[in-house]
């Protein structure tokens, strides 16, 4: 197995061994990065220079005796909208252009403290609104799987630096499924953790009450030791978890005999790929086999979980991009009056979905129509948390595929915004809960394509969560890796 | 239920210039997805309270104490523009 394809975990090892070194395993990552970017175009910026310098001190301070732990010295890369000190921050959109923070997010300065070497900033569609990454600024990223297939979104940059090894782990965000749903069309382990155990200082807010950023990773044990990385207390966050926080990573090798698993009866059926069914079908009774106790469960409000979403993200993201003005950062386009210099900058700087969105947003948060859609949905919400509470008195887990289908061509559902949205119909109920929820690769369709297998758990359920999600991957075995022909770029 | 949405008005409360094309295109999206939102009526059983937070907080304050800001001049450095440490903008106001 080449260096750019190793696990976090073995890369440890192996630097720990003496037997490589941080700049050695940046180098391979650059090196496949400058052989695959111009296929798959994962990044939007490449800190080249940066990385270097941290890979150096990481290999320095090891040689010291020094060890920050299972990230020391690893290469990783972030989503586009989480604040990187002096690297340019877009989240994809125009209205960002050239924007350089003044500050880490919480979630990059863990992982400088953790010993990380940041390669560079993964494309997103814009402010994390899509399933594709088509709605990029700058730009689609494709499948390594596929080239001529979308990666996923809104993490998809992420996805795709994973998948085809020019990066070791990546961060994304998951506001409705952004980090499950393009791991899974990518072949790669996706976490959603519970709401308010990873900080969202610096993450550019998309819709504050069901943003969570995760780790993207080439295994279920890469995850877990990401996640116990960057997630715990943070007094910069007001909605930060101040509680005790679970050890995940302790609980992989446990295996889910006795384990109580549910399998979704509302995730199943009309608009999921029979390929997706089937994986998802045998992986269920292959956990049976292996001492699980599977029954089928009901949440009926799943039906009507898109919808209630489709208003509440909207809604806080209207509220939240009000901030992008034109007159403290970015893109300025001039009027004669404050107001229409906003409006100008505004129409000019964001992309057809983000003004959709707001737009869509706005109206259901108006005079008049509060009650009727986002009062309303809110209670959806509610009901989609009852229900789960109603499960997890039966059941320990919850599992179903992540996606409906596989990867879908590029530009299949670019004119279509609810058949796009549909993409995410297994992922929203986590988030509109608060819960953790994992995707792990189970297999290929007939046309070497990944499928994707999610494990939901209760708030803080996250050991649990990874001892179910680590079985599956054992069970899987799913060790198969893209054929991306590599093109100098 | 046809949903009669007044799309002009609503992107003025965005702050969004937009054409008329536009603005009819929107118009038609937005139709399209507020009808599957409307399902969101559908929902039966008892009357639920809008939802909180999943781990059920409800404020965080931290100590009342003076800390350092971001340096003024790195924040400023961001913007379209700026002088004499503000940022400068066209009349807020109409004027006579």
């Amino acid at each position: 197995m080449s260096l750019h394809e190793l696990s976090v975990v073995e890369a440890g090892r192996r630097l720990r061994a003496g037997e490589t070194s941080s700049v050695e395993l940046l180098e391979a990552n650059l090196d496949r990065a400058s052989r695959t970017e111009a296929q798959i175009h994962a990044y939007l910026t490449i800190d080249r220079e940066g990385a270097r310098e941290a890979a150096s001190q990481a290999d320095a301070d090891l040689a010291d005796g020094i060890d920050h732990g299972p990230l020391h010295g690893i290469p990783v890369a972030l989503k586009d909208n989480m604040c990187t000190r002096g690297i340019e921050t877009t989240a994809s959109s125009q209205i960002l252009a050239g924007y350089v923070p003044p500050y880490d997010a919480t979630v990059v300065a863990r992982l400088r403290d953790a010993g990380a070497v940041i390669v560079g900033k993964t494309n997103l569609d814009e402010f994390a609104m899509g399933s594709s990454t088509e709605n990029s600024a700058y730009g689609t990223s494709y499948n390594p799987w596929d080239i001529s297939r979308v990666p996923g979104g809104s993490s998809g940059g992420s996805a795709a630096a994973v998948a085809a090894g020019s990066a070791f782990v990546a961060l994304g965000s998951d506001t409705g499924g952004s980090v499950r749903q393009p791991a899974s069309l990518s072949g790669v382990v996706g976490l959603k953790p519970t709401y308010g155990t990873v900080s969202r200082y610096g993450l550019i807010a998309f819709a504050s009450s069901l943003d969570q950023i995760g780790p993207l990773s080439r295994s279920v044990e890469d995850s877990a030791v990401t996640l116990e990385t960057i997630w715990g207390h943070d007094p910069l966050d007001a909605t930060s978890h101040a509680g005790e926080y679970p050890t995940p990573s302790a609980a992989l090798e446990k295996g889910v005999s006795g384990l109580r698993i549910g399998v979704v009866r509302e995730l199943a059926g009309e608009g999921y790929e029979p390929a997706v069914e089937s994986g998802v079908s045998g992986m269920i009774d292959r956990l049976s086999d292996a001492g699980g106790e599977v029954t089928e469960v009901s949440l009926p409000t799943f039906e009507i979980a898109l919808s209630a979403y489709y208003l509440i993200a909207p809604a806080e993201a209207s509220a939240n991009l009000a901030r992008f003005d034109g007159i403290r950062y970015g893109l300025r386009v001039d009027g004669s009056t404050t107001e229409e210099l906003m409006a100008r900058t505004r129409a000019e700087g964001f992309g057809p979905e983000v003004l959709r969105r707001i737009l869509l947003g706005t109206y259901a948060l108006s005079a008049g129509y509060y009650d009727a859609f986002y009062g309303q949905a809110q209670k959806v919400r509610s009901a989609i948390q009852s229900d789960f509470s109603r499960a997890y008195e039966e059941v320990d887990v919850l599992v179903s595929p992540t996606s409906p289908t596989v990867a879908f061509e590029a530009g299949a559902r670019v004119d279509n915004p609810l058949a796009m949205y549909l993409s995410d119909i297994c992922t929203i109920p986590s988030n509109l809960a608060g819960h953790p929820a994992i995707s792990v690769p189970i297999g290929v369709d007939d046309g070497n394509l990944p499928i994707g297998f999610q494990v939901m758990a209760p708030a803080l359920g996250e050991t649990v969560m990874f001892q179910a999600a680590a079985e599956v991957e054992r069970l899987a075995a799913f060790t198969a890796r893209p054929i991306l022909a590599e093109v100098a770029s | 239920m046809p949903i009669d949405i007044d799309i002009a008005h609503v992107a003025r409360l965005a702050r969004l210039s937009l054409s008329d094309t536009e603005l009819e295109t929107y118009k038609a999206q937005l139709g399209v997805i507020l009808d599957h939102a409307a399902q969101v009526q559908s929902l039966e059983g008892d009357p639920q309270a809008e939802s909180v937070h999943p781990l059920g907080f409800v404020n965080a304050f931290r100590d009342d104490e003076v800390r350092p800001s971001l340096d003024r001049g790195e924040v400023l450095k961001q913007a379209p523009d700026t002088e004499d440490g503000y940022f400068v903008v066209p009349p807020a106001l109409e004027t006579e």
